[in-house]
């Protein structure tokens, strides 16, 4: 993974040389091992191993009576994909375009918080930050009410005729937002927002207002300053926006679980299933691969293509 | 068309609003909603005005011990994953040795990975080493997920420090320990509590990672879950809402604070 660290600028600076040359003792060296070493052994045993077990368990076969044993049976995944392939890509689907509405809605707001807001900045980055320490589950429930059958938003939405239109699509049904698609992507926009609003706004915030008087006085139109300064001055907001908002979203469950119906399952509902009540522990293993992999893999080719290296 | 160009100067500012009004649409339904009597089990149609809720926020079975023991479990993981997390943090910036690649890499992982992958591998850990799951399973779970984010909030305090403060106070005779409290911690204290503020409220909010190992353990986010499915009772909104305005408070509080201190500076 591209994280990397401390512009070294600042460490490497010239320091003063210490009069002694004396290398430093073996009990100094081996401080950063001993600050390191409790975290690290918690990540690896609890982060790490449990990676390697969910491997094991992936190509295992049996069942839960007789136990399970190790049979290299690769053809679990094979079957994992055949049978919950509709999942995955609703998962990716509803999961990017979730990003994009959080990117396309976020942006605003971080720009106000950054540039605009002047005294208010505080109050609106608390209302921003304050989701954080509020039950998600119970906010998430709340969007039932909102999105009720016959409730004010259907109604509005029907006499202006968007759901003719979101129907037509397949976004929703012709007189109902709950239980469709596009319950769950709200929802889904709704819980990830701040993880989108946040690194945006300290990117934006980072921006020098100077540059904008600048291109003003080169006679940049304001849209030619944001297209040509403002944005990509943002893009490791940005980038690192789009991944915190992204992945998360493509192994949620609550939102497909408590917005939408059987037809809006993503596939971290079809693992929660498989592990805890069917208990059929390798199918859901395999399955969980898949969804890392394909998550990591994007997560790649993302940071690679975007060209922003400091992430972390 | 006067209206027009100034709906055109403003139009990001509208869209921030916007913005903003979905974000808190929720809070205010969940918190119109604490003041209703409901007919039946599901409080999602409002019927008529009601402090029933407000009067007995724990006049339903298991809520407050959920509460008691989310709160037990984030205040434990809080300590632990910052603890820890502020140990790495210090390692990853003020030392070189090798090997950092590779730790910066198990520490961003956790970050990238979907949590419904964390909570299944965790689970096949605790099932075949025959752990029972309960209070423990969930708070390793919690230091854990939460560790990353504290190295991330801290490392970026450590990293914009000024290493000469501290050469300044050993060139007045500190001794290393006496400079780490005395100055190093101090500086870094913003990052660690923004990491310690960030680990509670996650672990405090954390629903998939504890539904996987949580055994039949009932934490506060479980049992709002379960009464989705079995009929939720106005005193989820009673709480959702004295959460939201504990919040809002702590932080304007904890702003204003820094506020101050920073204009006293100033003077």
């Amino acid at each position: 993974m591209s994280v990397t660290d401390a512009p070294p600028a600042k460490t490497a600076e010239p320091q003063p040389r210490k009069p002694s040359v004396r290398k430093p003792s073996t009990r100094r060296r081996l401080v950063p091992y001993w600050l390191l070493l409790p975290g690290i052994l918690w990540l690896v045993v609890f982060f790490a191993l449990p990676l390697v077990y969910q491997a094991s368990t992936s190509v295992q076969t049996g069942s839960l009576e007789k136990g399970f044993e190790v049979t290299w049976h690769f053809a679990t995944y094979w079957d994992a994909l055949r049978d919950y392939y509709p999942q995955f890509i609703r998962s990716l689907l509803y999961a990017g375009t979730a990003t994009i509405l959080c990117l396309l809605l976020g942006y605003p707001l971080a720009y106000l918080i950054a540039f605009k807001a002047g005294r208010w900045r505080n109050l609106v980055l608390v209302l921003v930050i304050a989701p954080f320490f509020t039950s998600f589950l119970i906010r998430t429930l709340a969007w039932k009410t909102i999105l009720a059958d016959g409730g004010a938003v259907v109604d509005v939405l029907n006499t202006l005729h968007v759901l003719d239109v979101t129907s037509w699509l397949g976004w929703t049904e012709s007189n109902r937002v709950l239980a469709t698609p596009m319950a769950v992507v709200c929802g889904l926009t709704y819980n990830f927002l701040p993880f989108m609003i946040l690194p945006l706004y300290t990117s934006l915030e980072r921006i020098d207002g100077r540059l904008h008087e600048a291109a003003g006085d080169l006679y940049a139109t304001p849209a030619t300053t944001f297209r040509k300064v403002t944005f990509p001055l943002s893009m490791p907001g940005v980038v690192s926006g789009t991944l915190l908002t992204f992945i998360p979203a493509s192994g949620d469950y609550v939102n497909a679980e408590l917005l939408g119906s059987t037809d809006t399952k993503m596939v971290g509902s079809v693992i929660q299933t498989q592990f805890l009540r069917v208990l059929d522990y390798p199918t859901a293993a395999a399955l969980s691969f898949i969804l890392m992999a394909i998550v990591l893999l994007m997560v790649t080719v993302y940071i690679r293509r975007s060209g922003t290296e400091d992430l972390v | 068309m006067p209206v027009l160009r100034w709906l055109r100067r403003n139009l990001i500012v509208i869209a921030g609003l916007l913005t903003l009004a979905y974000m808190i649409l929720p809070n205010i339904v969940v918190m119109v909603f604490s003041f209703n009597k409901p007919n039946g089990r599901f409080n999602y149609a409002w019927q008529r005005f009601s402090l029933d809720a407000w009067k007995d926020p724990c006049g339903v079975a298991d809520l407050c011990g959920s509460l008691s023991l989310s709160l037990q479990i984030a205040a434990w993981a809080t300590v632990g994953a910052t603890v820890l997390g502020t140990m790495i943090a210090f390692a990853l910036v003020r030392y070189r040795f090798r090997a950092r690649g590779a730790i910066n890499s198990l520490i961003f992982l956790p970050m990238a990975m979907p949590e419904v992958v964390m909570a299944a591998s965790l689970l096949t850990l605790f099932l075949n080493m025959g752990a029972e799951l309960g209070f423990w399973t969930v708070l390793i779970a919690h230091i854990m997920f939460c560790l990353s984010f504290v190295v991330t909030a801290v490392k970026a305090r450590v990293m914009s420090m000024d290493p000469r403060l501290e050469e300044a106070a050993r060139d007045l005779y500190a001794g290393p320990v006496q400079t780490f409290v005395r100055v190093t911690l101090p500086i870094a204290a913003p990052g660690i509590a923004a990491g310690a503020l960030l680990a509670f409220a996650l672990s405090f909010d954390d629903f998939i990672i504890t539904n996987f190992n949580a055994g039949s353990t009932v934490t506060f986010p479980m049992f709002v879950w379960g009464s989705a499915q079995r009929g939720t009772p106005v005193q989820i909104n009673v709480i959702g809402t004295a959460m939201f305005v504990i919040a809002v408070l702590v932080v304007l509080a904890g702003q204003l604070v820094a506020n101050r201190r920073k204009n006293s500076a100033k003077n």
